[in-house]
């Protein structure tokens, strides 16, 4: 059976990943039969009515699902595809309430019209009472007017779809986790709709186990934990985790949105030196059954670009200039309020950090998902990084004026599937870089000065 | 700190990775504190085989709590057996080190925990 999926037409490049985590989430099979990035309606097969409803209901960027009925650019194209593709459906639908309702993308009608349109459906033989609240069944014409119809006075839609409602996205949890009514946020702190999208994307799920290395605020592990996963998270700002008062912390975002059966543990550390125990790669792993030595089922985060957020790690930054910190610290660093010295580091050396840690602690088949910045301009872009033990599954861009940033998402493989040609490689530009005793930021083509841009 | 997030904690400083005596680190004056939370078998099976069983006896005996079986459960086990499943929830999901510290069995490095947050950062002798 075809279904019409109706997405909100935002965040266009984030919907079908959105869509396939959730098939994947809900094991449902989802064939795509259409779909555009410039319309809100896709075209899908799907096994059962029950499947379609189970895989939108957590879905940010779905409206509303369907069972098709027909569809066709002119209103007489629309009942003929009716009557040849609905017709057996008909006489399930001959008793109970029901109403009509219009879905006008890009597009409005007056009443009255409404009115005539749904008299030109009387040939389905609905004898139920019409009930305007809480009817059984509603049925929709969906219609893609043209961009400006309204002000240009456009008298017909390019297209129209008519379906039986099954079910609605949630909608309401971008609300219910809205920056602005959140107790404790920051500069950085990701948008409510996109933290969701992100765990979607990541597959979080009840009774799974997800981690944020750069958890700031928290607002990923927030969203997982509201899909029923256990998130952990850690920063190197202990005061990020802390907050300022009582109220405000990152526990009491837990709390706010009654999520703290949900919250994992939260500590202060830096992800190029961290504490969480990892399985060793390659031959050393020995054979794997692909979950023991390992922890996570996903890993969601927003790294630091470096500029406002000031990417740092744990060193010194020139240590022949200042020799005396050293001392200092092994003189002081019990003292409750010591502060370990930071210095700055190179954003693709991190990334290449966060994929190796993420191939030594996620599960088989487990996801990583993180953002990057990057230019809109191609040859400046910043490519993908790559790693031979995670396949990149998508990369969804969301675009500024200036600069873009993108969602890339990666699956663990298992280790027999790893390309040991691809294992070598990486092991051979590790020992070059050590042999000719550069640091990662000399060998980095990524500039302080070339982020800078992207400030405005 | 949950005791679960002790199990997947070890000594920060490199060089100490590669000695078991790393891990798992060991509670020091630790305060405990019980959280209420709803049993979630879903959730104990998944965290089952990913837990280091060896580690775990290690940490809920430094506790203080009865000693658990030498060898782990199964998954099939676990879900069958209520009580366990009520005690390994109690272990490993509802109690939280509030206070105290985590020491490395290998360099005697301590890490701090206030109000339940570890702090795992490193002075730059150790990095
Ligand atoms: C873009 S912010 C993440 C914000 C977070 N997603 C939120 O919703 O609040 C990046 C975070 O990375 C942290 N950070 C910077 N360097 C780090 C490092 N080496 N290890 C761990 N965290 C680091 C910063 O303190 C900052 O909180
Ligand atoms: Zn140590």
């Amino acid at each position: 059976m075809e279904y019409l999926i109706r997405f909100s037409q935002s965040h266009e490049t984030f919907r079908l990943p959105e869509i396939q985590a959730l098939a994947l989430i809900e094991k449902v099979d989802l064939k795509i039969v259409s779909y555009s990035l410039e319309s809100p309606f896709c075209i899908a097969t799907l096994p059962s009515e029950d499947a379609a409803r189970r895989l939108i209901r957590r879905s940010i960027l779905v409206q509303s699902i369907h069972e098709l009925w027909g569809s066709g650019a002119t209103r007489s194209a629309l009942h003929a595809s009716i009557r040849e593709h609905s017709a057996d459906l008909w006489p399930l639908y001959q008793t109970c309430s029901f109403k009509f309702t219009f879905d006008s993308y890009q597009g409005a009608r007056t009443s009255e019209t409404k009115k005539e349109i749904i008299n030109t459906f009387s040939y389905l033989p609905f004898n139920g009472p019409i009930k305007m609240r809480n009817p059984d069944q509603e049925f929709v014409l969906l219609e893609d007017w043209p961009w400006n119809s309204v002000p240009d006075g456009v008298l017909d839609p390019n297209y129209f779809y008519f379906g039986r409602l099954l079910g609605s996205g949630a909608r309401d949890l971008p609300q219910k986790l809205d920056l602005k009514k959140r107790r404790y946020i920051s500069t950085t702190s990701m948008d409510a709709e996109l933290a969701l999208v992100t765990a979607n994307i990541a597959l979080a799920a009840p009774g799974k186990l997800y981690y944020d290395p750069f958890v700031g605020t928290g607002s990923f592990p927030i969203a997982c934990a509201q899909f029923g996963a256990l998130a952990f998270g850690s920063d190197i700002d202990g005061r990020s985790i802390r907050g300022n008062d009582a109220k405000r912390t990152l526990r009491g975002n837990f709390e706010q949105y009654g999520l703290l059966d949900c919250m994992g543990g939260m500590f202060t550390a830096d992800l190029t030196n961290s504490p969480i125990r990892r399985a060793p790669l390659g031959k050393a792993a020995g054979e794997s059954d692909g979950v023991s030595g390992r922890i996570f089922d996903g890993i969601v985060c927003d790294p630091p670009y470096g500029v406002r957020e000031g990417l740092r790690v744990l060193g010194v930054r020139e240590p022949e200039k200042t020799p005396w910190i050293i001392p200092k610290g092994m003189e002081m660093y019990k003292l409750p309020e010591f502060v370990p010295p930071k210095k700055p580091y190179s954003f693709l050396a991190m990334l290449d950090d966060i994929l190796q840690f993420s191939a030594q602690t996620l599960v088989d088949n487990g996801r990583l998902s993180f953002w990057t910045p990057t230019a809109n301009d191609e040859d400046q872009e910043i490519p993908i990084p790559t790693h031979p033990y995670l396949e990149i599954v998508n990369v969804c861009t969301q675009v500024f004026n200036k600069w873009s940033r993108r969602l890339i998402t990666y699956r663990r493989i298992p280790d027999t599937e790893v390309d040991p040609e691809k294992v070598k490689a990486r092991e051979e530009e590790e020992s070059t870089q050590q042999l000719q005793g550069k640091t990662v930021d000399e060998l980095n083509p990524f500039r302080r000065a070339y982020f800078s841009k992207f400030e405005t | 700190m949950k005791v679960l997030t002790l199990n997947f904690l070890t000594c920060a400083v490199k060089t100490c990775k590669s000695s078991a005596d790393s891990f798992p680190l060991h509670p020091k004056d630790a305060e405990l504190a019980h959280d209420d939370i709803e049993i979630n078998p879903e959730l104990l099976a998944n965290v089952l085989p990913r837990i280091d069983w060896t580690a775990l006896r290690t940490t809920s005996t430094e506790l203080g709590f009865p000693e658990l079986p030498a060898q782990p459960p199964t998954v099939e086990e676990l879900e069958a057996d209520e009580a366990l499943l009520k005690e390994l929830h109690s272990l490993l999901l509802e109690t939280q080190m509030m206070e105290g510290k985590l020491v490395c069995g290998c360099c005697g490095h301590e890490y701090a925990v206030r109000e339940g947050i570890a702090n795992f950062l490193l002075p730059s002798h150790l990095v």
